[in-house]
């Protein structure tokens, strides 16, 4: 078990075939979308659609985040994370062994790279999309964990923020099973790593200040300081500040008091700027107004003058 | 139901033993008492050859246990990640064994389609939340390791951290080596957290001597005779027959 992390991801060249052992399937091998904690992602071909397929020689793990996604697929009504299509084994053409899944293949834009092209009027739009999704989760009994902005992909029309990587989700109760520390309350000294909803929530103010510092920053010595500041610096979250704050503390409990707020805050933000624009309005007809009496009065002026 | 203790030797080195038996050998020995011994090798930050930890991926596997080179600023997470590996690792092969009974003997877990090993995960998941863990930090002190012991200390209180977020109850204790008389010397009894390390870190040894062979040999015993006297090994799986 002792073994590099180099020797855990096969190296699968594009264009090869590769066979699953029990359920005998295809998958063409186009190219390699990422590496991961546990494993290697690549993006294939199967019977002329293209899928994701995850391949590991932890068989464990992998059986582990199968698992994860069979139990996603069975929270009614909503599509959490990627689709699962296929588990299987690959034996290597010099005999190892190594277990694959293959899901759903989300085509889409990193969060950072749509937030720099779209705008920060997103922001909102996302947050509730996420806390949406995130209350259909804790609902049925899960913390997902690893939430952080490589986790997260945008898919095109209709704009939609979605999970990619469900491997960090846990049972409620337990200890979070997969972290990265920057989004980790526990890294932060803000709390522990046991799986309650209120450890979604801090990752999810995390995955918003990414976006804006996206080489992250250091703790210092007052952690809780350092991530006030941070968000303080960042006018686009100003709306927010509040709400992210208090998530920061772990003051809500569930995904849906934070989503309230977060709407309410949303639902003043537009009305601020129409009440402007009808201000504007109003405004501008007025101005008319005074121009078409000044030039009418001018008019009067020069015909008094013309007639003696 | 009683579900057995985990019992493990987490080794924090960054060089060769050059003193005493062979670490390989004694991690062996602890294998067979039903410890793991995991063996984290810290880097130092420009070496291109690891060639002097290869010694680590040794002890690691005659010790049952995982074995991971990191440099220091990864070690936090190397520290939690190691020790729930093994934890799971040696859960499921406990699981293996009793496959190996109901199966025959060439059947492990690999053998069975992904349903059946999915279902069989499910298990092993749910022991390494609930079962309880004993471990036993093991540091090298040596000269060379001065600069690196802040982070090892941050590294420590994450895994405690990480490892009471778990059902299962925990119990530390930090030990160093070379002690200044014997092969180790206590740095924190056992105990539930590792909160209280930070004013009891120990001051450093200087020379060369690194004794990781006597070291592994001695820590062994720190897990209590009771404890030596029979296999825990064969009664984590009775545990598991029971599950």
């Amino acid at each position: 078990m002792n073994k590099t992390s180099s020797k855990h991801n096969p190296f699968l060249r594009p264009g090869m075939t590769l066979t699953g052992k029990w359920h005998k399937k295809r998958y063409v091998i186009i190219r390699k979308l990422g590496n991961g904690a546990i494993g290697s992602v690549y993006l294939c071909e199967v019977g002329g659609r293209k899928a994701a397929l995850k391949i590991s020689d932890k068989g464990s793990s992998i059986t582990m985040e199968v698992n994860v996604l069979k139990s996603l697929g069975k929270v009614q009504g909503k599509r959490l994370g990627p689709y699962l299509l296929d588990v299987d084994d690959w034996v290597s053409p010099t005999g190892e062994i190594y277990s694959f899944y293959v899901m759903e293949y989300i085509q889409g834009e990193t969060l950072n790279e749509f937030m720099k092209q779209h705008g920060s009027e997103w922001l909102g739009v996302f947050m509730l999309q996420l806390l949406t999704d995130l209350e259909y989760l804790h609902q049925a009994g899960w913390v997902f964990g690893d939430l952080k902005v490589d986790n997260l992909i945008v898919t095109s029309s209709p704009s939609r923020i979605r999970w990619v990587d469900v491997g960090g989700t846990t049972q409620i109760g337990r200890s979070i099973k997969e972290y990265t520390e920057f989004y980790d309350r526990g890294y932060w000294g803000l709390g522990t790593r046991k799986a309650d909803p209120s450890y979604d929530l801090f990752a999810l103010v995390m995955v918003f200040l990414s976006v804006f510092y996206p080489k992250h920053f250091q703790k210092g010595p007052n952690p809780q300081a350092t991530i006030f500041r941070k968000i303080n610096d960042v006018k686009a979250l100003h709306p927010y500040s509040s709400c992210l704050k208090k998530a920061i503390q772990g003051k809500y409990l569930t995904s849906k008091e934070m989503k309230q707020e977060i709407s309410k805050i949303i639902y003043d933000l537009q009305k601020q700027p129409n009440s402007q624009q009808r201000k504007k309005q109003k405004n501008k007809p007025s101005i008319l107004e005074s121009i078409g009496f000044l030039i009418i009065a001018l008019g009067y002026y020069l015909t008094s003058l013309l007639i003696p | 139901m009683n579900k057995g203790t985990l019992k493990q030797i987490l080794l924090i080195t960054d060089g060769c033993s050059n003193k005493g038996e062979d670490p390989a050998a004694t991690a062996a020995l602890a294998h067979q008492q039903g410890i793991t011994v995991n063996v984290i090798g810290i880097l130092e930050d420009n070496t291109e050859d690891p060639d002097g930890l290869q010694e680590v991926e040794e002890i690691a596997l005659s010790g049952g246990g995982v074995s991971q080179l990191v440099y220091k600023q990864a070690l936090s997470q190397t520290v939690q990640m190691v020790t729930k590996q093994a934890m799971t690792q040696t859960l499921q092969g406990f699981v293996n064994k009793e496959l190996q009974q109901i199966l025959g003997k060439e059947h492990t877990m690999e053998d069975l389609d992904p349903e059946k090993r999915g279902e069989i995960m499910e298990v092993v998941e749910d022991l390494g939340e609930t079962s309880d863990l004993e471990v036993l930090v093991l540091i090298d002190t040596s000269a060379s390791m001065h600069d690196k012991l802040p982070t090892v200390k941050e590294a420590l209180l994450d895994l405690s951290i990480s490892l009471n977020s778990r059902v299962g109850r925990n119990r530390f204790s930090i030990y160093n080596f070379p002690g200044k008389r014997k092969d180790i010397d206590k740095v924190l009894d056992w105990s539930p957290r590792l909160d209280s390390i930070s004013s009891v870190f120990p001051k450093l040894t200087s020379g060369g001597i690194t004794p990781t062979g006597p070291a592994i040999r001695d820590a062994m015993y720190q897990f209590g005779k009771k404890g030596l006297l029979r296999s825990l090994r064969s009664k984590d799986e009775q545990d598991i027959e029971q599950a």
